[in-house]
């Protein structure tokens, strides 16, 4: 596969644009492999590429049942942040973050990291306290945050209207290096890199059964046949419980619909991230001048892809008092994605009863930023039966009681 | 949208009526129970992708709760019936086996 550079630009502007090789391969599933990966998200495709990468197993498959990158990596409003209040949180999500910064030179293709700043604003009492303390937090974790007051948050976004009646703008949990990234140009270049490393990404490929020996996972079978492994890793986010119950083990999970939309494109008017936890919404500009918006979960368990239009309207009037100037914004599309939200709201990543069969899931509706970081904890796991990063997420915290407690914690708009 | 109706007062209700309460049918355990089955009633969720059971309550209505059978693929709805039993009634379970066929009844007792 060819290098992508500006003389690989230059070379192919000579002869017609016709030297570009295709980004990844589609072969057909061998037999064996030494470790099958379910489901070519970003963070199955980050768990295969850093397995490869940092731990030298290269006799992999990622197995696809749509095509790649088409679960949530693509429905997700491409927030980055670190900004989380518990320590195992805050390590994994500013690995990732950290990560995020060069991962664009590491794979070779531009993912459009954007580190614009991400605000969280403080528009009650409580929020205020609530983001001093993860301000104080993220200090002792190492991750960069300052809380700042009202008039810097005017300074960095003018567009916000600060003295709302109902819920004027008191202050904000501000990180500088957060921001946004392209989100299919993640899949499409961790994909890209585990392909040139000699693993196979096969799209189209349904699991329909894992197949074990003696409490030991050996294979699964799919839509076109059976394929053995050594060790199994099931990255599928939504689809998690479905494939546990093939695996025959429970998992503390509920599936429920996340939904975003964007606006018409406009000239740029917004050159951070805002994010309103009280009133649940969240906004940014994306290269094209779109808004794109985010809102809150639907109460109840859903599979569809779509969610209640109530919830749309909620995040939109929420924003429209914050924002005064979209309230003439023409909506162009919506859309819904299935998250996989655990009682704590912290990720799992884990081991499982089923020996060699290893579990990533529950990052309900935060995982886009964790991609690069859960791919390297998640490969350090699968690789070496340990990891620093993972040791928290175990699947057994919920029988001993030692959570992650994010659900108020981190203040996102569950 | 989706619309419930409620057993209690009758009234077909929107869902901004309602409150959605989670997973149905919970065998709960409390003190003596070891920490597996504290777990399993906690945490451990069916989450199934088709049938599903649910209380939901009509908080702007008559406040009461009530079970509901529904699908979390399609989003139909199998009907409602009373918070007061223990497991899905038989015209429920007359509903969702004729709409849904195969449906494999777990035990809910």
């Amino acid at each position: 596969m060819s290098r992508y550079s500006v003389f690989a630009v230059a070379r192919e502007a000579f002869r017609d644009h016709q030297g570009w090789t295709r980004a990844w391969s589609s072969p057909e599933p061998k037999r064996k492999y030494d470790v099958i990966i379910i489901g070519a998200g970003g963070h199955g495709l980050a768990t295969a590429y850093y397995l490869g990468k940092n731990h030298g197993i290269r006799n992999v498959a990622i197995l696809e049942k749509g095509w790649l990158g088409g679960g949530n990596t693509g429905r997700n409003t491409t927030i980055i942040r670190s900004n989380y209040l518990q320590d195992p949180s805050a390590a994994i999500y500013e690995k990732a973050r950290s990560l995020y910064e060069d991962l664009s030179q590491d794979l070779n293709y531009n993912v459009m990291f954007s580190p614009r700043g991400v605000m969280m604003l403080a528009q009650t009492e409580h929020e205020i306290r609530g983001y001093k303390r993860t301000a104080h937090a993220n200090a002792l974790q190492g991750v960069k945050t300052e809380y700042i007051g009202p008039e810097r948050v005017k300074q960095l976004c003018p567009i916000m209207e600060i003295r709302g009646p109902r819920y004027p703008v008191l202050g904000a949990l501000w990180q500088s290096r957060g921001g946004t990234a392209r989100h299919d140009a993640v899949a499409w270049g961790y994909a890209r890199k585990c392909s040139e490393m000699g693993m196979d990404v096969i799209q189209q490929c349904e699991v329909t059964g894992v197949r074990s020996e003696g409490g030991k996972v050996v294979g699964v079978s799919t839509s076109r046949g059976d394929i053995d492994c050594d060790k199994l890793g099931v990255v599928v986010a939504g689809h998690s419980g479905h494939l546990a119950d093939m695996a025959g083990f429970r998992l503390p999970i509920e599936s429920v619909a996340l939904q975003a939309l964007v606006s018409e494109p406009i000239k740029p008017c917004m050159d951070v991230v805002v994010m309103a936890n009280t009133v649940h919404g969240y906004m940014s500009q994306s290269d094209k001048g779109e808004m794109v918006i985010g809102g809150g979960t639907d109460g109840y368990n859903n599979y569809t892809q779509r969610g209640s239009f109530h919830h749309i309207e909620e995040t939109v009037r929420a924003l429209v008092e914050t924002f005064p100037m979209i309230s003439r914004l023409k909506m162009l599309r919506k859309w819904g994605g299935i998250v996989d939200v655990t009682g704590d709201r912290s990720p799992i990543l884990s081991k499982t009863p089923l020996e060699n069969c290893f579990i990533n899931c529950g990052w309900g509706t935060g995982g886009f930023k964790a991609i690069p970081g859960s791919g390297w904890g998640m490969a350090e796991l699968m690789a070496t039966g340990h990891s620093p990063l993972t040791e928290s997420f175990g699947l057994e915290r919920f029988k001993e009681g030692r959570f992650i407690d994010e659900s108020v914690a981190a203040g996102v708009a569950h | 949208m989706l619309i419930l109706t409620c057993p209690y007062c009758g009234v077909a209700c929107d869902e901004t009526e309602l409150s959605a309460g989670g997973e149905a049918h919970l065998t709960r355990h409390g003190p003596g129970s070891s920490d597996g089955e504290f777990e399993d009633y906690l945490f451990m969720r069916e989450n199934p992708r088709g049938v599903h059971f649910e209380r939901w309550r009509h908080v702007y209505g008559c406040g009461k709760w009530f079970h509901a059978a529904r699908s979390t693929a399609t989003l139909e709805v199998f009907g409602t019936y009373s918070a007061q039993v223990l497991i899905p009634p038989d015209d429920i379970r007359a509903a969702v086996s004729a709409k849904v066929p195969g449906w494999q009844w777990r035990d809910l007792t």
